[in-house]
This record gives C-alpha cells, structure tokens and sequence, in this order.
C-alpha cells in the first residue's frame, strides 16, 4: 500500500545521519522560511503573484530568470567551496571532512547547477530584458510560453535544490556517463533528479530558444534590418539557432537513459548490445553547443558595453556578425574532442582537433575588435568595463590552454586532469559569468530604475579577478603533476600546497561574492540617489535606452524608426530621440495569467514523482499538463487593448516627471504637456 | 507627424500582431527541432541495430504485410486529413468534423495496429529488454507512435473547437498546424518504415 | 601509503626501492617523461604554447595598453567616435590567427598519427604484450604470453615497448602512466590500444583518470620498469611464489574493492581477456564477433 502511494519514497530517503547535508538542508529550509515568513508579514503575496509570477511581461520574466540565477549561483558556489576545502585538507592519507558518495554528489550538483541553473537563466534573463527592447518590440512572440518556460526552469531548479534532503544528487557527474549512471551501477534516486531537472529545465530552454529566434526574426521595428541589429541581439540569435538545434538532442540523451533505467532497456548498459560511447557523443553533440549558448551571449554583452563605454561604435560589426556565426557552424564539428582518450583513429582525432582550433579564429577576431574599440575612444572605467578588460585577459589564457587541449596527443595527458578542470573554468568564468556581470551592472538600471553602486561593484570585480586567478591557475600547475579530476582525496602531499592556494582563491571570490550582496543592498537604500530618471544613464547607443527605466509595460508607445545600427545615438544626434508623435495608437498586450505557475508546479510534482517511482502521482501530473493546455487553448481572449488614451496619459505623465527633474529632452515640443510647478 | 501616424498604420503587422503567423513560423520551427529529435533516435538505431545480443533480428520478428497495412492508415489519414483541410477553406464547418473524424479513426487505427505488433513482441519474450537492438526499435517506433497519439489528442480537442466555436481564426490557424504536424508524421514514418522495417526484413 | 607500497615493493624486489628513490618524487610528471611517448606529447604542449604566445601576449599587451592610453580622462589621445571599420586591421586580425592555426592544424594532423595509440613503437625489441582490465577499483593486467598476472601493480621491462589491450570489466576508466604516455579509455565489451615504452629503470606512478564511483580516488598503480635480467627474475618469482588467477579468485577481484594492494597470480586460464570482453559484446552468443575496436563501434 505504501508503496503504491508513495513509491520508493520513504522517510529513510531523509538524511538525518549525515549532518552536513543536513545543516546545509536545515540553512535552506530556514532562509525558505524567512523569506515566506517576510513575503506574508508585509502582505506581498497578492502583489508578487499578480505582478510577477502570473505575468507574461517579457521584462519581468527576465528579472525572475535572473534572481533564480543568482539564487542558484550561491548554492552552486557553496559546493564549490566545500570541494576546494575537502581538496585542501585530504591529502597524504588524511580524507577530509566530505566521504566519497557526498564529495561525489558536490561535483555533479555544482557541474550541473552552474550550468544550467546559473549560467542559462542569467543569459536567458538578460535576453528576455533586453532584447525585444533593443528590437524594438512590445513583447515577445509567444508571451505566454515565456511564462512556461520560466517556471518549468524555475521548478527544475527546485527540483535539484530538494534532492538535497529528500534523497540525494546524482554522484555520476554534471555529464553522467553510463555505464557509471546505469542502474546497475547507480541505483539510488539521484541519477534520476539528474535526469529529470535536466530533462524539464532543457525542454524550457528550447520553447525559449523558438520563442526568440521568432522574435527577433519577425517583431523588429520598422528599418531595423537584420544587418543593423544591435550586436547582442546578433549574438542571442545565433544562441537560439544553437538552443533550436542542440537540446533536442540533449532531450534524447536523457530519454534514452532514462529509458534504460526505468525499462530496463541497453541503450547504455554494458551488457545486452547497448553502447556506452553513444551517449558520449550524443551528450557532447549538445553539450559543446551548449558551451557557445552560455558564451556567445556574453560575448554580446561585451560588444555591447565596450561599444558605450568607449562612446564610439563597435569596431567590425560585420566582423562581429560573421564570427558569431563561424562560432556557431564549428561548434556542431567539434564535440568529439570532449573524448579524443576513447581510441578512434589518428584521422577522427585530428579532424575533431583541427576543427576545434578553427574556432580560436573567429574567437580570436572578436578578441581584436573588442580591442579596436577602445582604440581611438573615451574608456569609461565603469564596473562593467572593469568585468570586460579582466575578461579580455583572462579568456586569452583560457583560450590558449583550450588550443593546447585540441591537439590530441597532448590531450592525452591532459585530459581528466585538474589543468582541464583550470581550462574550462577559465573559459566560463571569465567568458560567460564576467560577461553576465557585466551585463547585470549594465542593465540593472533599466529592469529597476535605480543604477548599482560603483563603488562596491569595483571591490567585487577585484575579488572575483584575483581570488579566480588564485583559484584556477594552481590547478593549471596541478595538471602537469598529473593530477586528475574529481579527487576526493590523494596521497601525493606535493599537490597540497596547490590546493590551499586555490582554497583561498575561492575564500577570496566569497569576498567577491559578499560585496555583489552589499551592493545590492546599498543600491536599494541609495535608490534615490542612483535613479535613472531619463532611462539612458550611460549615453547608451541601442533602441533600449530611449525608453524609461524601467519602461513601461509595453515598452514603446509608438514603434521607433531605425535608420542604422546604434539607432539610439543616431537618432540622439539627429535630436529625433524624443520626438512625441501626434497621436498614440491601440495597443494589443497579452494578458496575465497563472497557467504557467500551475504547469511549472505540475511539472516539479511530475519530476519528483518520476524519481521516486509514484506513478500515479505521475499520470495525474501529465494528465494535469495536458488538461491545462486544452483549457488554454480553449480560451481566446488572451489579449486585451490598451486604449490610445491611456497610452497618451502614461506617456505625458512620464515627461511631466522628467521635466520636474529638469530633464529638458524633447518635452518643450509636447504639446500637451501641462506647465508644472 | 502626419507621417509617423502613417508609418504606424501600414506597419501594424510589425507590431507582433501578426499571432498567427508568429504561431505558424513558430510552429515550424518546432518540427524542425522534432526533426533533429528523430534524427538523433535514427542514428542511435543505426549504431544498435545489430545489436542483437542473442535475441531476434529484425528479420526474425518484423512482418511486412502487416506494417504496410499499418502504414495504409496513417498514409489515408493524411490524404483525409487534406480533404478536412480543403473543407476548412470551404467553410463547411461540419465536413471539416467528419473528415476530421475518420482522420482521426485511421490514426488510431494506426496506433492500435502498432499497439498490438509491441503487445505481440512482449509476450513472446521480445520486448525492448531484450537487445539492444529492440531497445532502439521500441524506442524509434514507439516515439512516432507518442507522436501520432498526441496528434490524436490534439485532433479530438480540435473537432470539439470546430464544433464549439466554429471555423474562427484561431481555429483555424490551429487545424492547419495540426495539418502540418500529421504530414510530418506521415514523412518521419516513411522514414522508419523504410530504414526499420524494409532494410530489417531485406 | 607510500610507504607500504614501497615496502611492500622491497619485500618482494628489494633493489626497485632503490631505483625509486629519483623518478617517484617526480613533482611534475608531465615535464619529466621516461618514455619517447611522454618526450614527444611533452614537446608538443611547449610548441604549441610557444605558438600560442605569439598572439597571447600581444593581445594581453594591447588590451591594458589601449584601455590605458584611451581612458576618458586622457584629453590627449585623439577619438574617433565614428572610426569602426579598417579593411587593414580586419585582414591582420583575421589572417594571423588563420596563420598560427594553420601552423598548428600541420602539427595535430602530424603528431596524432606519428602517435596514436594504435602505432607500434619502432624498436628492435619484441613488445611485450599487457591485457589491461578496469575492475570496480583496481586495475587487472594480464600478460598473456607469459601466463601471470597482477594486480595494481604494472612491472614491465624497461627499454622494450609494451604493447597493451584495454577493456574494462565493470565502468569507464581512464589507463594513464603520466610519466610513459597519454592515457587511452577502458571500456567494456570494447578494446582500446595503447603503446609504451619506458626508457630506464624506475618507479611510476599510474592512475585511473576518469571517474568511476566510491572507489574512484584509490584505483591508482605502481608501475616499475626493470632491466631485462630483473624483470625475468620477477617473472619467474611470481610463477613460483603466488596463487593462480582461478575461476573463483577472479570471481572474488570482481567484487566491488577500494585501495587493493597489488597482488600477483602465477597462472591466468588462457583467453581471460576475450571472455572478459565477450561477456559485454554486442552480439554476446555470436562467436565468430572478433574484437571489436572503436573504429568499428562507431
């Protein structure tokens, strides 16, 4: 009876005797509780839940993404933390604070989290603020998807994070080779929460990834060709070329898996005619695209700011444009260099090796560009530039090691080892989280109104500079001693020394870390004095800035005009940039609605109840979907609109406020602006 | 003035309220992934399907008159699919019912007959537990046939909106991604039938 | 640790406890290879490093320099805010790095075939033939044409090349001698090559480099290179000193075991190997299924 209603869930599935999982899980719970506790004292659960999680307001949407990035970021930091000191202290026969079966569980967490839960929302965050604004859309092309796949990545995520205290994570790795994660050699639940978060969380990122690319190809304003796109824009559109054709892939990897250990079938198993090495390539076949999804992104942000900040267009847009693309084609023809070491031929590797150097090519040409930039221009050391030259540096030697990586022989000793680890740590850090950074700092305004604190954003850009160079480059070293991956302790006491040196590394980001959090805080109690009144507080050059911060909820009251790229500072210099038309018109905006919430709650019930074998909780939970959807579908009127009148009246009140602060903009040549006091 | 006024007019298109041609590029796009779905599942067959691991081939299990005879129904369904599309164009909002209807009878006709080949292939020790082979085959054919019943599903739900709401916009719009989904079915079968079933047997 | 498996090591060899003495305080194994193997993937990373460099340094140049000189507060450099096109920078920035990888796509299409872990080592010597087998944790090597084998400890001679057949009874393992060579994957059901030769006497340190579970960290060996004279002597003890690999001793190695000393067996039923990789084949019942290496499992 139990186990038809509860499945192989049973309170021996809680951890009470490990009590490292459960502080970490009694911390969750109590910070949880504090912020239920806070959202009910100041009677905000009305407002949350009709302003931000039932709305299809592609701006709010995005602030969430990015709040559960950063959510997401700490605990995936945490693990981090907790590995580099279990590596610190457990050598030469001492085995640290951490046994194998939880060390083994952290990695996986922290590979899978960082990933997917920290870097795919942050970009995808930034992505849904930004660009239909820069495009110069009301909304995006499917508003209400944009809400599933919020809460379908959001209920992943909690699916990960409850894996902590009712049973336990996947300890087969963020990648989840079988056999490893078969049944036979992992049958906990934890390979299935693996499974599962991915599987959910995967299937949100591509309706994103359709949902933009339509946008962007079908929702710009008049005049905006595709050859005068902001350049982050560019980017984001071949991100979700790559999203489009990468995760369907990613899908299949895990239904096979998951079929073989659910059915018992040998796609996978050794035994039985199943073949390991296809998930290899059919995992790497996504996951190296995956890599450029989370990089190219930032790479945008980068042109983006380095382009303001110099007060000087981006050199070789063009340049630019073609590289994005180079970079995505190739990452389709290199997947196979993530296992040079399985033994095909000569031939094999060497196409996989040279068709991965190619790629430093066009990476390289953005490098350059980015540099010629700044070259003949007014550099701004804001702390977005600060996160763009520290990038610029440090993704140079990632990228160096990555070329040393790609030759195959010399793979042969590095792979697995820590000197892999440093490398693609210091491709994505400085080449996607810095980027993010960047673009947060950059865009902050814009979601909020209100600019970040300079001071302490300079202080946690210093902090995560020098503590990821103490964190990262012994493991470079540690490469070349010979030391693999995934240690959870070792006997050689020569590679201590290393380890305690990126210990404090990470010690020296946590710093970082805590000034991202005061600046937050001193940013909101400065609010006033950090106001962006005019909504271009950095003399910005794309459509996004001639709108308010933050915009208003269907963003521009009348679609602006683009005659070339950097439209904005174009139509500043033309003095067009706040011309008020005559007459507004209707406009059509979707309307708010909970069935996102529900789905992505029905979706978590329906990954929890997989893991755990409760298979009517499952039906009723697909059952749920489906009936959802077909309620939906029968309801028409999704959208409403918004009267030309009111339109008028949010607009005129906009410049009266503007012009009590002073603001002279184009407010003289509105007519119906009141005279104020 | 006057002309910023105008240009709105004639660009109310780009406004995004073109739903329905977002919903229908949209729409392809989505098969487009589909398609990398199924090539992805095809090529897993290609690297499994000889994987026999002791247990049948395909020659051994797959029996030729019967799939054709599956495959009629789907393929007839797709040509009555057409006539309940072209009835849509007419207006004749209860011939797009009934075409609809025995469209929706061969499909499942379709599925039944695949139903009953994996019953069959069960019970005689053959199920996709076996090999790694019948893992791929199950696992191929059975995630065209997860296709066609959802399309199925689908299709019920849309009899009921043609008979509920009528021949409206929406409505329409959704008959013919509905339209575009069942063809494309039709083609990834093609596929399995050619490279699962004829080179298995031949 | 350490120190047992040198102990333990003197017990059955004493002069290897010697030799030992220089090359196991190796710090940095990649930069101080005993093999040609090792020599020439070391040589290698320097080259392309050094290539590496010649744009790398630039750019880090360029970039503190330009950020520097065109700062906002420096009235003096001249600005350009419209300047953001020269068909001339774009040719060089666009052809160096095409050059340099030009260079080094030349040097991966040569150095992978010149080392590949299928190609024989030229030698005058007749390799000596090691089967490999990744266990749940500890590694299993077989020498078929001698008839003994061990566990968690690699003796080969040294100056001759070994000419080793991998596979994996349980997981994925990675087999890497950092000191030898570049490692290759241990699956089951498949077999992967890998050739090396060490060029002296010594002790190295070998490992599984790829994660396999709970016994992951401990699934490391001792590999000891010893003269021809030493190493017959080592053959000839281990036949007369230990216990055969039966039927039920290697069903007892293929319980799951973590930090397993090294062991020795005196006699391998002939075949092990194949029949460890038969169990996994694809096509397990078919007899006639040969081998099958990765370039016909892909």
């Amino acid at each position: 009876m139990n186990e038809t209603l509860f499945g192989k869930l049973t309170l021996s599935a809680i951890p009470y005797d490990n009590p490292i999982v459960m502080g970490a899980v009694a911390g969750a719970t109590a910070l949880t509780l504090l912020l239920l506790g806070m959202i009910t004292y100041f009677g905000k659960w009305r407002y949350l839940w009709t302003e931000w999680f039932t709305s299809v307001d592609h701006k709010k949407i995005g602030v969430m993404y990015i709040i559960l990035a950063l959510i997401m970021l700490l605990r995936g930091f945490a693990d981090a933390f907790m590995m580099r000191l279990q590596q610190a202290i457990a050598a030469g026969g001492a085995l640290g604070y951490l046994p194998p079966y939880h060390y083994d569980q952290i990695f996986s967490a922290h590979g899978t989290i960082m990933i997917i839960f920290v870097a795919m929302p942050f970009f995808i965050g930034l992505m849904n603020l930004v660009v239909p604004l820069q495009i110069g859309a009301r909304d995006v092309a499917y508003p209400f998807l944009n809400s599933v796949s919020f809460w379908l990545t959001a209920s992943s995520a909690a699916l990960v994070m409850i894996s902590l205290g009712i049973g336990d994570f996947s300890h087969a790795g963020w990648s989840g080779y079988p056999p490893l994660s078969e049944k036979q050699f992992s049958p906990g639940p934890g390979v299935d929460y693996w499974i599962w978060s991915l599987q959910l969380g995967g299937i949100g990122t591509l309706m994103t990834g359709i949902n933009f690319f339509v946008t962007i190809l079908r929702m710009r304003t008049p005049g905006m060709t595709l050859m005068k796109l902001p350049v982050f824009t560019w980017t984001i559109l071949v991100t979700n070329v790559l999203i489009m054709l990468s995760f369907p892939v990613l899908t299949v990897a895990l239904a096979l898996l998951t079929l073989d250990r659910y059915l018992g079938m040998h796609f996978f198993t050794n035994d039985l005619g199943g073949n390991q090495m296809m998930f290899l390539n059919l995992f790497w076949i996504w996951g190296h695209p995956e890599v450029y999804i989370v990089i190219l992104p930032a790479f945008g942000m980068f042109s983006e700011v380095v382009s303001t900040f110099s007060g000087k267009r981006l050199f070789g847009y063009h340049s630019m444009v073609y590289a994005s693309v180079a970079i995505a084609v190739l990452s389709f023809v290199v997947w196979l260099h993530h296992f040079f070491t399985m033994g095909a031929g000569a031939n094999v590797n060497a196409f996989f090796g040279i068709a991965t150097m190619v790629i430093a090519v066009p990476t390289g040409v953005k490098v350059f560009n980015w540099l010629f930039t700044m070259y003949k221009g007014r550099l701004e050391f804001t702390t977005p530039v600060l996160w763009t030259l520290g990038f610029i540096i440090t993704f140079c030697i990632g990228g160096m090691t990555g070329v040393l990586l790609s030759v195959p022989p010399a793979d042969f000793v590095l792979h697995n080892s820590e000197f892999l680890v440093a490398h693609f740590h210091n491709m994505l850090i400085p080449g996607a989280l810095f980027g993010y950074f960047a673009g947060y700092a950059f865009w902050f305004p814009k979601a909020v109104g209100f600019r970040l604190d300079e001071k302490w954003g300079k202080r946690a850009f210093w902090a995560w500079l020098v503590g990821f160079y103490l964190a990262f480059m012994p493991l470079y070293a540690l490469g070349f001693m010979g030391m693999p991956r995934r240690l959870v302790h070792y006997d050689n006491p020569a590679w201590q020394p290393y380890l305690l040196v990126a210990a404090l590394g990470t010690v020296v980001i946590l710093v970082g870390i805590f000034c991202q959090i005061i600046q937050l805080v001193v940013s909101i109690r400065n609010r006033a004095a950090l106001r962006d009144l005019t909504g271009d507080p950095w003399n910005g050059r794309t459509l996004e800035w001639s709108v308010s911060s933050p915009p208003p909820f269907y963003n521009f009251a009348h679609l602006p005009k683009v005659q070339t790229l950097d439209a904005f500072a174009d139509m500043k210099e033309r003095g067009v940039a706040y011309e008020v038309p005559a007459s507004y018109q209707d406009i059509h905006m979707p309307k708010n609605t909970g069935v996102g919430v529900f789905l992505g709650g029905i979706a978590f019930a329906f990954g929890f109840a997989m893991v755990w074998h409760i298979w009517w909780l499952s039906l009723a939970a697909a059952g749920g979907v489906v009936a959802a959807l077909i309620v939906r579908a029968w309801d028409d009127s999704v959208d409403y609109i918004l009267p030309a009148q009111e339109v008028a009246r949010m607009e005129r009140e906009r410049r009266q406020l503007l012009a009590a602060h002073g603001h002279q903009s184009s407010a003289s040549t509105d007519p119906h602006l009141a005279p104020q006091g | 003035m006057t002309t910023l006024a105008h240009a709105q007019d004639s660009l109310s298109h780009h406004d995004g309220h073109d739903p329905i041609g977002n919903a229908t590029f949209g729409f392809w796009l989505y098969l487009m992934t589909d398609c990398i779905l199924f090539a992805s599942i095809f090529a897993t067959y290609a690297v499994l399907g000889h994987n026999f691991a002791g247990g049948p081939s395909g020659h051994e299990i797959f029996d030729l008159q019967y799939v054709f005879a599956e495959t009629m129904f789907l393929l007839f369904s797709s040509t009555t699919n057409g006539i309940a599309m072209l009835a849509m164009y007419r207006n004749a909002r209860s011939q797009v019912v009934n075409w609809l209807t025995v469209t929706a009878l061969l499909g499942l006709g379709f599925i039944v007959m695949e139903v009953n080949e994996f019953m069959h292939l069960i019970q005689e020790g053959n199920g996709p537990d076996r090999s790694g082979f019948l893992s791929a085959f199950f696992t191929l054919v059975g995630t065209h046939g997860a296709h066609v019943s959802v399309g199925l599903l689908w299709m019920l739900v849309l009899i009921f909106q043609v008979m509920g709401k009528g021949l409206t916009a929406p409505v329409r719009s959704r008959l013919m991604r509905l339209s575009l989904f069942w063809h494309f079915l039709d083609l990834i079968w093609i596929g399995v039938f050619t490279v699962v079933y004829l080179m298995g047997v031949l | 640790m350490k120190h047992i498996v040198l102990k333990g090591l003197f017990v059955l060899w004493p002069e290897w406890a010697l030799a030992c003495d220089g090359d196991c305080g190796s710090k940095w194994a990649l930069l101080n290879p005993r093999g040609p193997i090792a020599a020439h993937e070391k040589g290698l990373i320097i080259t392309a490093f050094a290539l590496m460099l010649l744009v790398v340094v630039p750019v880090i140049f360029m970039t503190i320099a330009f950020a520097w000189k065109y700062r906002a507060s420096n009235n003096d450099a001249s600005y350009a805010p419209k300047w953001d096109n020269s068909t001339k920078i774009e040719a060089v920035v666009w052809t160096v790095p095409a050059v340099i990888v030009a260079i080094l796509a030349a040097l991966v299409w040569k150095s992978s075939h010149e080392l590949s872990p299928y190609r024989p080592i030229a030698s005058a010597a007749k390799p000596v033939q090691v089967e490999v087998v990744s266990m749940n944790w500890k590694w299993l090597f077989i020498y078929p044409d001698l008839g003994i084998a061990s566990v968690n400890r690699l003796v080969i001679p040294a100056g001759v090349p070994v000419s080793f057949r991998i596979t994996s009874d349980a997981v994925m393992s990675s087999f890497f001698i950092p000191q030898l060579g570049g490692q290759i994957y241990a699956m089951a059901g498949m077999q992967t090559r890998l050739q090396l030769v060490a060029d002296q006497p010594g002790s190295y340190q070998g490992l599984n480099t790829q994660f396999s579970g709970d016994g992951f960290a401990g699934m490391h060996f001792e590999t000891v290179a010893a003269s021809n004279q030493d190493f017959d002597a080592w053959v000839a003890q281990v036949r007369h000193s230990s216990m055969p690999l039966s039927e039920d001793a290697f069903k007892a190695l293929e319980i799951p075991s973590e930090n397993v000393p090294p062991r020795y067996f005196s006699s391998v039923e002939p075949q092990l190997f194949e029949r460890i990789m038969q169990k996994y084949l694809p096509n397990a019942d078919a007899t006639r299924s040969g081998h099958r290496g990765m370039h016909s499992a892909m």
